[in-house]
């Protein structure tokens, strides 16, 4: 084994390459609630969200994680919501979050990732 | 080309002044063991090639930069043995300070900066020095680095050249790929001949003398030496990362081979392509040989004709042959494992995947 | 006897001069404007079309050009050298031109900043990294010959502002809602195109700037990445290779493009120290000209007679640029007429 030869591994770059990122979920999920493209990340959903306060969850994060093709994170997060509806209720842009979030539900829950 | 014409407009930006005769060298403490031949081949070439005067004598020490980078000792300290050093170049009667290892460079530098800006660190470093070794000094008049002063003598060195870096098969020119220290110019930009985007120094010693200079997008990246994580075996994961990245990016170029003037960078770029040749089966070139990397004095050696095995051209882990046989250099193989006239008893093992 | 009119010479023919010309010479005063350029229209004139309505520059020049047979205007012409006398001022210039003015308006606009400044973005040096005036030419004359299918854009924000390594602290104002409206623009050409715009912050302060930035999110289908510009490369291909900080994730990331806009900001004009050292307008830390007073009387200076208007003090949109214009010709008609009104409350 490499390691024990050398004693160390070669870390992994973490560097993200936009060029290959994965954005055929997000353009999906645009496609049926065109709301999403216009929010701006400014994070009142994360903020006032009831689940976030003892998950990771962060529809900021999520809006984010889509449009960079970091599918594992969205997947992990969207478990974790609780439909309370509070983002939607705060969202400048008027972004139907609460739409978005059972679109991903039940993507997560048809498809393989 | 829109390329060189934007290039050069910042080359006459970043012009720097270098003494051409008269220089106090100050040896590496670790180049002499990874690259044996590069400081003796540049006295010859600056002594018995060009007439200059050259002072190498062994009263001078390390510039104790590895342990000052390593957060060993104090900047005091180093700013004392520093003090003393030009301290030794003003004894003897020589005014241009050239360092042969460019941490080094970068530590005469910022040191010289330092008392520029605050005088009071340059008074206390005076007592200090006094109290401890009964030494005065002055600062240099110029500080440069070996290769501005092969930079600035690279048209000197083409007259007496017996190979110009061109396949000699083909006549196309050699593609080259140059690596400076960070510590040359990314600190000071303006003290590096061609700033710290676009630096020259190598740049025009390839160009001159026949070859082509590939410019790829990881070439200002640093190669990961940074002294104090590689210092731990378990840190070197990091390290080797940052020189992969390098390797990857000028991949698709196919380089012939690489030009460095730091004494850690060359042995990055060198070793660490057996080691990932040996972890992931990777080789960068078509033939599995691996790129060849040189120091500049290296690189002027060969161009000048002179016995591979006397520039320490053996002690590389990446084979020079290939290189050697593209530009159509007269050299003897048996010599390789010689010293004086005996070759030694037991070979070097062969690498695993780079082929030797 | 026919009184004689009060001559106000203006110092720049772009649309601050040009507005200003137009309301002196009506409240009437005779107006000269002397211009370096070759025609008048400033900076204005080379763009294609102006924000957040797409209006076309060429409107908004054939407005401020709409009085200018009432008034001289010499081009070509650069302003020498000046000095005060019981009348006013004598003004020379480089073509054996001189002028006797009662007051004087000092519009010389601004500059772009220098792209090539910022080495590591490029300019100048790779293909295809272009700015936001080269856009514009773009806009106007053509896109040079390439290979057009599915572009990728990049605009970059705070080129040459905001910035200490460019020697400009300050924010140049009008870059952002000029990135969003050249953004719409190049999806509006290349419909296949992909564009980013990568910023720190979205300045989008004036009226219906916000919805133009809204509009070109969802209509438009532009990516805004908050992230910072560190180095432009180029590939093996000759493409684009960026590096930035993709902030709001808190990675590093990179991509590809085929074209790089930068963003350059505003800067004082060429001549701004030259004419500031003539008639003793002071200027402040960026360059550009310093007014009697901030906030109340910005078109005043501590030199009496001496004017200014426009981008000289400062960035400013098309709109303030104007109505800056109006208020100077106010200011000057107050001064050359005597006025009685106090400059301060209880004062006279």
């Amino acid at each position: 084994m490499a390691k024990n030869k050398f004693g160390f591994s070669i870390h992994h770059d973490r560097q993200h390459n936009l060029d290959t990122a994965d954005r055929n979920l997000y353009n999906r999920i645009a496609l049926v609630e065109p709301s999403i493209q216009r929010c701006i990340f400014c994070g009142g959903c994360a903020s006032t969200c009831t689940a976030s306060k003892f998950t990771d969850l962060s529809f900021r994060l999520v809006s984010l994680n889509l449009r960079r093709g970091y599918i594992d994170e969205v997947k992990e997060m969207v478990a974790r919501c609780m439909l309370c509806g509070k983002c939607t209720m705060v969202c400048p842009r008027d972004v139907n979050i609460r739409h978005l979030m059972v679109l991903l539900k039940k993507e997560f829950s048809e498809n393989e990732f | 080309m829109i390329e060189l014409k934007g290039k050069e407009r910042i080359w006459e930006k970043y012009q720097k002044e270098i003494p051409l005769d008269r220089y106090y060298y100050a040896r590496s403490c670790i180049r002499q063991n990874f690259w044996p031949g590069s400081e003796t081949t540049f006295i010859k070439i600056l002594e018995e090639e060009l007439g200059k005067t050259i002072l190498d004598e062994e009263h001078h020490t390390t510039c104790s930069g590895i342990a000052y980078h390593c957060d060993v000792i104090p900047q005091e300290t180093t700013m004392t043995i520093v003090a003393r050093q030009f301290s030794l170049m003003c004894e003897s009667g020589y005014e241009h300070f050239v360092p042969s290892c460019i941490t080094s460079f970068g530590i005469y530098t910022e040191i010289l900066e330092t008392w520029n800006e605050h005088p009071e660190v340059e008074e206390k470093i005076k007592r200090m020095l006094m109290e401890a070794t009964g030494r005065e000094f002055r600062k240099p008049k110029f500080l440069v680095h070996p290769s501005d002063v092969i930079y600035a003598l690279r048209f000197d060195i083409l007259k007496k050249a017996k190979y110009r870096l061109v396949n000699a098969k083909t006549g196309e020119p050699l593609k080259c790929v140059e690596h400076v220290g960070c510590h040359y110019a990314k600190m000071f930009p303006d003290k590096g001949v061609g700033g710290a985007e676009f630096p020259r120094v190598l740049m025009g010693m390839i160009e001159a003398w026949g070859g082509e200079v590939v410019d790829y997008p990881e070439r200002r990246t640093c190669c990961g030496f940074g002294f104090r994580q590689y210092m731990v075996q378990a840190n070197r994961g990091y390290s080797i990362a940052c020189t992969k990245r390098k390797f990857d990016s000028m991949e698709p170029y196919k380089p012939d081979l690489i030009v460095t003037n730091c004494p850690g960078c060359p042995f990055f770029l060198d070793r660490w392509q057996y080691v990932i040749a040996e972890m992931e089966g990777k080789v960068y070139t078509e033939d599995g040989y691996g790129i060849p990397v040189l120091t500049y004095e290296e690189l002027a050696g060969i161009v000048l004709g002179y016995n591979p095995w006397e520039l320490g051209l053996q002690m590389h882990q990446v084979s020079v042959e290939p290189l050697l046989k593209k530009i159509g250099f007269e050299y003897d193989p048996l010599d390789k494992f010689k010293v004086g006239n005996q070759t030694i008893l037991t070979l070097p093992e062969a690498p695993g995947v780079l082929k030797v | 006897m026919e009184e004689t009119k009060k001559h106000v010479l203006i110092v720049g023919a772009g649309i601050a001069g040009l507005e200003a010309a137009t309301h002196l010479e009506e409240l009437g005063y005779k107006v000269s404007i002397i211009e370096k350029q070759q025609v008048t229209g400033g900076h204005v004139k080379n763009w294609f079309k102006t924000f957040p309505y797409f209006d076309a520059s060429e409107a908004i020049i054939n407005f401020a050009e709409r009085s200018l047979s009432k008034f001289d205007v010499y081009n070509e012409t650069q302003l020498t050298y000046a000095e005060r006398n019981d009348n006013g001022f004598k003004v020379n210039t480089d073509k054996n031109k001189q002028f006797q003015a009662d007051a004087i308006l000092l519009t010389p606009g601004f500059k772009v900043f220098d792209a090539h400044k910022k080495e590591e973005y490029g300019y100048g040096i790779f293909q295809h990294v272009i700015t936001n005036a080269d856009l514009e030419k773009y806009f106007r004359n053509g896109w040079p010959e390439r290979d057009n299918k599915n572009l990728r854009f990049g605009f970059i924000h705070c080129v040459g502002s905001r910035d200490a390594k460019s020697g400009n602290l300050y924010c140049s104002k009008v870059c952002c809602a000029t990135a969003v409206k050249q953004a719409i623009e190049v999806r509006q050409h290349f419909p296949d195109s992909e564009v980013y715009c990568f910023y720190m912050d979205l300045r989008m302060f004036g009226k219906n700037y916000e919805e133009m930035f809204q509009a070109a999110q969802e209509k438009h289908g532009i990516n805004f990445v908050r992230a910072r510009l560190s180095e432009v490369n180029q590939n093996f291909d000759n493409t684009l290779l960026i590096k930035v900080e993709d902030t709001l994730t808190s990675r590093p990331m990179k991509l590809t493009l085929d074209y790089i806009v930068l963003m350059s900001g505003m800067e004082p004009a060429e001549n701004a120290a030259q004419l500031s050292q003539i008639f003793g307008v002071p200027t402040d830390e960026s360059g550009f000209f310093a007014p009697e007073k901030y906030l109340v009387s910005e078109n005043n200076t501590v030199s009496e007679g001496v004017f200014v208007a426009g981008t000289a003090t400062g960035p400013k949109t098309i709109t303030e640029t104007i109505n800056d214009a109006r208020s100077a010709a106010l200011a000057i008609h107050h001064y050359l007429s005597h006025s009685r009104i106090p400059t301060e409350h209880g004062k006279e």
